[in-house]
């Protein structure tokens, strides 16, 4: 023998284990409100475990009023909370002391965020949790997403309310199990106004503030993300070896400055490289100022493609409006905590900052605690842009017509005028009709109404009447002055015009991002998301729209279509498939497919790419609308992504819960299998040892004990074969017609040497037709019953089987005299494992599944109740009339 | 040895484990007591105070490890821990909180006994302060710190002989790596099994007939080392 044992678990490390088993577990239920249901589902599942025989007591239990969860508490043990004095009033808090003496095996704490009263022990209720773990009791607790501190900021700005109480996020790290509590925002919302949740006057106030839909799906948002990662964790620490160190957390803050010259995109970038070397969160920040209106439409572009750069990268963006651009960026630094400023530096001759100021130097000299980082912008990128300062509307024939009219009309009004007023005052009604023309119709028609009036004026009311020659010099004077008036007037109505116009649309798109936000909060499979987006776009851009989802890594499916939209063809799908692969817009208008009858966007967030959107119109769209359509897209990806997410999260908790059964299932077997064997080879080998020393007796004694422990095992390998081959498929039952009588007097006689001590009787009612059934499997089914009766009624008791042919159906009933099932468990009973009580241990959790898995095939049902005369189970299978031969 | 007085509790859930543990100790001519769970297991060892007790890890109503600390305050009998799980964690503690040897499910009643044997002998021993081994060719003499092998001086370094003496000192009971690391190193919670593994190499070069298969100083993998008596 050596002990050359290396390539096992060592002792220390298996002691290591043993005293974090000796820890006790912390299990987080996490909601994105409060009112989604967190409590109500802990109370929920510690019920199930008190019915199971888990020792489970309440050290505290905030129940708000509501009726639902007050009702769930029944029957808990909930701890007296304790009262203490601080300035003279009297507060209850949860008593520390007398939970941990009371050593329940589970600690249920409501409310992990609570702020303890001064002079408890600890100043939060977390850290009383961290008592409990270490003194080996399991917790239970519930959490809303706005505790989690490292959240604590995006929280904040999504709600406007600032948590106080917020819980480390180590705590949550080290949670052995999340469940996440959802609830869609509609269903939350709805809670809310039927009461559930607040009083009512407290339930309007919520809903106009926190709880508004927009907040709502945010905080869902944030809430799945955070459990979402969570699954990632359990998933990569099933590979990854004990005690490695978690991810180094940072206290850096990045902040970057974007403006609308192009090289924007590239301090961005490198704002980027700056926050991943150090692992910090990042926001990208535009500065609205005066200037903003005097911008051109491809500088606005602009400013919005490098704020969804920045949001693509990973940061989060923000637009700020300010006077003074440094001042209002140190502002807004200061208020979330920023580290470091990273700005650009533009070339300019060093007069253009002494004459306009430098953002730069600004920032250097006000910057006080916080960095400033100048990137140095490259020569080739930098392009000055000329000769759009101001917005030439295009000009039409028709603008010119519609000019000249109004000139027409003016004249024609100004002829009685004629009389009565001056000839120099005509020219008011003539300014009148450019200032109508200019707000109307635009600055080319405004315009051309100035000069059509002027030559108007001088046509038909200068004397000489009816030639353009002008007699007195004080009329030339007149048209000049006209002249550069209209120009004037038409320049100030035409962008009046021009800003009701850009403010309406302003307000249209508001309108249309608000009418898809809610949209998209009310539904939750990507389908929805789909075809909620498609239909809002298509709507929006009055054209057809269509979405796909990515599928895979690699692959998209038309996910959804607005109605009435075309299909589309093979070449569309395949631009598609080119937008998402290189994440650029493409087809009519783009620089790539421009041919295509369709438009394609990306839709992609920080994290993944989520599909692609496309629209098909006869008229181009504007840049004005690409911007709109960019950001409508923005709002469908990321609602893509968390239907994404949902379904990821959905899909790794399955994955755990297969896990943890394949892990109950090993635990059962190893057991199941070896206690019988453990029997037989420690009887044999008694016998064999000491064979003379032993009495005859207790020779016999142990010899049936070899024989009943073999028994023992052969029907448990009957149950697992039995198990597989339902789960396989592949069992097809041989359907005979069986008499009744017979089928279960085998039963009772296969069943007796298992009485041992209880009465088996049976009750078959007479004149009971033939049966249509699997003589088997029948056979099988109602053993199973017999014995899990045997199993539960004890010695002393009585076990009857009992046949009859009544209200359609041929019933078979097993009736035992034991505790009866626990509450909830008349469907659990029959999940694989699943073992009532704590006494139960010979057991094997497999029984039942088998009844009903064989029932299935049959076309029988088996049902399990208590019964009402007395304590005892009944279960029924039930075979329909046609079962009748 | 004369076993005439001596009793036995088995504390174990399973009838049929039970069933042969009894007609094989009484065999041996012991007084056997049976309980199926901790509580009444507890209760039979006040009432009965044996010498040995045979306890299931398993049982429905505790861990069987957490009566093994109460056990021993009672009249610290021998305590061999019964496991069906394989859980070699659980062996460990429960080595740690007192027990003095484990038997894994499924076994034979010879293993059994000859494990109930060695740990009487290490309850006897401790009882009486034994205070020198000689088995004919390895003599250890605890008090006067000598030790001799074939009549000779084995040339021990100073931890090599504290790691004998802890180990003859304890004859017959499995001790954990823990133990061992914390008897030879009381000022290093470290604990470098490695280290250990390298002077129990040494020593059995010295100490054993062929160290390649030990007869004195045995191996319980995972778990710790055994001097075996004679």
């Amino acid at each position: 023998m050596t002990d050359e044992d290396t390539q096992r678990p060592s002792p220390e490390s298996l002691l290591e284990r043993a005293q974090a088993d000796a820890r006790g577990k912390l299990k987080i239920y996490l909601g994105a409100a409060p009112g989604v249901g967190k409590t109500y589902e802990m109370l929920s599942d510690a019920r199930k475990k008190i019915d199971e025989g888990v020792d489970i007591v309440a050290g505290v239990v905030e129940t708000h009023g509501r009726a639902e969860t007050l009702a769930m508490c029944a029957g808990l043990t909930v701890l007296p909370k304790r009262a203490m004095t601080h300035q003279g009033k009297t507060l209850h808090e949860m008593d520390l002391d007398a939970l941990l003496q009371r050593r329940p095996a589970v600690a249920l704490v409501d409310e992990l965020a609570h702020a303890n009263v001064d002079g408890s022990r600890h100043p939060k209720r977390w850290m009383d949790v961290e008592e409990l773990l270490a003194a080996g009791i399991d917790v239970w607790t519930t959490l809303n997403i706005q505790h989690v501190e490292s959240l604590n900021d995006i929280v904040a700005r999504i709600t406007r309310v600032r948590v106080r109480e917020t819980v480390p996020d180590a705590l949550i790290e080290r949670a052995d199990e999340i469940e996440l509590i959802d609830l869609t925002p509609d269903e939350l919302i709805a809670r809310l106004r039927e009461g559930k949740v607040y009083a009512p006057d407290q339930a309007q106030r919520a809903l106009r503030h926190y709880f508004a839909p927009g907040n709502l799906s945010a905080l869902r948002e944030l809430a799945m993300r955070r459990a979402a990662d969570r699954i990632d964790e359990q998933v990569r620490g099933h590979r990854r070896a004990r005690g490695e160190t978690a991810p180094w957390a940072t206290r850096e803050r990045i902040l970057v400055c974007i403006d609308d010259r192009p090289e924007s995109a590239e301090v961005v970038r490198h704002a980027k490289r700056i926050a991943d070397r150090a692992r910090a969160p990042w926001i990208a920040a535009h500065v609205q100022t005066a200037r903003e209106s005097r911008l051109s439409e491809s500088e606005r572009t602009r400013i919005a493609d490098t704020l969804r750069l920045a949001a693509r990268l990973g940061a989060e963006t923000a637009t700020l409006p300010g006077d003074r651009v440094a001042d209002t960026l140190l502002a807004f630094a200061r208020e979330q905590n920023v580290t470091q400023i990273v700005v650009g530096k533009a070339k300019r001759p060093a007069v253009f900052a002494t004459v306009y100021g430098s953002v730069v130097r600004d920032l250097i000299d006000r910057a006080e605690t916080i960095a400033i980082i100048v990137v140095p912008e490259a020569e080739a990128a930098r392009r000055r842009h000329l000769g759009n300062l101001a917005t030439w509307p295009v000009l039409t024939p028709l603008s010119v017509a519609e000019g000249v009219l109004l000139a027409g009309i003016a004249t024609v009004a100004a002829y009685p005028l004629d009389a009565v007023v001056g000839v120099t005052n005509l020219t008011l009604v003539y300014l009148a009709a450019v200032l109508v023309s200019a707000l109307t119709r635009g600055l080319w028609a405004g315009l051309f109404t100035g000069l059509a009036a002027a030559l108007a004026y001088n046509w038909f009311y200068t004397d000489p009447r009816y030639t353009f020659t002008v007699a007195a010099p004080e009329n030339v004077l007149t048209i000049i002055a006209f002249s550069g008036a209209a120009v004037v007037v038409s320049a100030l109505a035409a962008r009046a015009r021009h800003q009701t116009l850009s403010a309406r649309a302003e307000a249209r798109t508001s309108r249309e991002l608000l009418g898809l936000a809610h949209g998209l909060a009310s539904v939750a499979s990507e389908e929805e998301v789909a075809h909620t987006l498609a239909t809002f776009t298509a709507r929006a851009f009055d054209a057809e729209c269509a979405v796909f989802a990515r599928v895979g890594v690699n692959d998209l499916r038309l996910a959804g279509a607005a109605p009435g939209s075309a299909s589309l063809s093979d070449a569309d799908i395949a631009a598609a498939r080119w937008t998402m692969e290189k994440g650029k817009p493409a087809g009519r208008g783009a620089d790539t497919l421009p041919g295509a009858r369709w438009f394609f966007v990306p839709l992609r967030t920080a994290r993944l790419f989520a599909g692609v959107l496309s629209i098909s119109r006869d008229t181009p769209l504007s840049p004005t609308e690409r911007r709109r359509l960019d950001a409508m897209a923005d709002q469908g990806a990321s609602a893509l992504e968390r239907a994404h997410i949902a379904r990821a999260y959905e899909e790794g908790r399955v994955e755990v819960e297969g896990e943890r059964l394949r892990s109950t299932m090993l635990a059962a077997l190893s057991h199941d299998l070896k206690t019988p064997i453990a029997g037989i080879l420690g009887a044999a080998s008694s016998l064999r040892t000491y064979g003379d020393k032993h009495d005859a007796p207790t020779r016999a004694e142990l010899l049936a004990g070899i024989e009943t422990e073999a028994a023992r095992m052969q029907r448990y390998i009957v149950k697992l074969l039995d198990m597989i081959r339902i789960d396989s498929g592949r069992l097809t039952p041989k359907i005979d017609a069986l008499e009744v009588a017979d089928v279960v007097s085998t039963v009772l006689k296969r069943a007796t040497p298992l009485a041992e001590g209880v009465r088996l009787r049976s009750e078959v009612a007479p004149g009971l037709p033939m049966l249509n059934a699997d003589g088997a499997l029948l056979e099988q089914a109602l053993f199973n019953l017999v014995e899990n009766g045997l199993i539960h009624g004890g010695p002393g008791g009585e076990v009857v089987v009992r046949a009859s042919w009544a209200a359609g159906e041929i019933r078979f009933e097993v009736i035992d005299d034991g505790p009866g099932l626990p509450a909830g468990g008349e469907s659990r009973v029959f999940e694989k494992f699943y073992r009532a009580g704590a006494a139960t241990a010979s057991g094997t959790g497999l029984g039942l599944p088998i009844v009903k898995g064989f029932a299935t095939l049959m076309g029988a049902t088996v049902t399990a109740q208590n019964r009402q005369d007395r304590s005892g189970a009944i279960f029924t299978l039930a075979f329909p009339d046609s079962a009748a031969a | 040895m004369p076993n005439s007085h001596l009793k036995a509790l088995v504390i174990d859930d399973e009838k049929a484990i039970r069933r042969f543990l009894r007609s094989t100790l009484i065999a041996e001519d012991f007084e056997v007591f049976e309980a199926d769970t901790a509580a009444g297991g507890l209760a039979e060892a006040r009432r009965n105070e044996p010498d040995l007790v045979v306890v299931d890890l398993g049982l429905p109503d505790a861990e069987g490890d957490t009566i093994i600390a109460e056990l021993s305050t009672i009249r610290a009998p021998a305590i061999i821990v019964l496991s069906a799980l394989d859980d070699e964690a659980r062996k460990v503690r429960a080595l740690d909180l007192g027990a003095d040897d484990f038997v894994t499910k499924p076994f034979g009643v010879a293993e059994f006994m000859a494990r109930v044997r060695a740990a009487l002998r290490h309850r006897l021993q401790m009882q009486g302060g034994v205070a020198t081994y000689d088995d004919g060719r390895l003599s250890v003499d605890l008090v006067r710190r000598v030790v001799r092998v074939n009549g000779a001086d084995p040339r021990l370094t100073p931890r090599e002989h504290d790691l004998l003496r802890e180990l003859v000192r304890h004859a017959g009971k499995v001790l954990t790596h823990r133990h061992l690391l914390k008897a030879l190193w009381p000022d290093d919670s470290s604990g470098d099994v490695q280290a250990l593994r390298v002077h129990v190499r040494h020593l059995r070069q010295k100490i054993e007939d062929n160290p390649d298969a030990p007869t004195c100083i045995l191996t319980e993998p995972g778990v710790g080392y055994r001097f075996l008596g004679p």
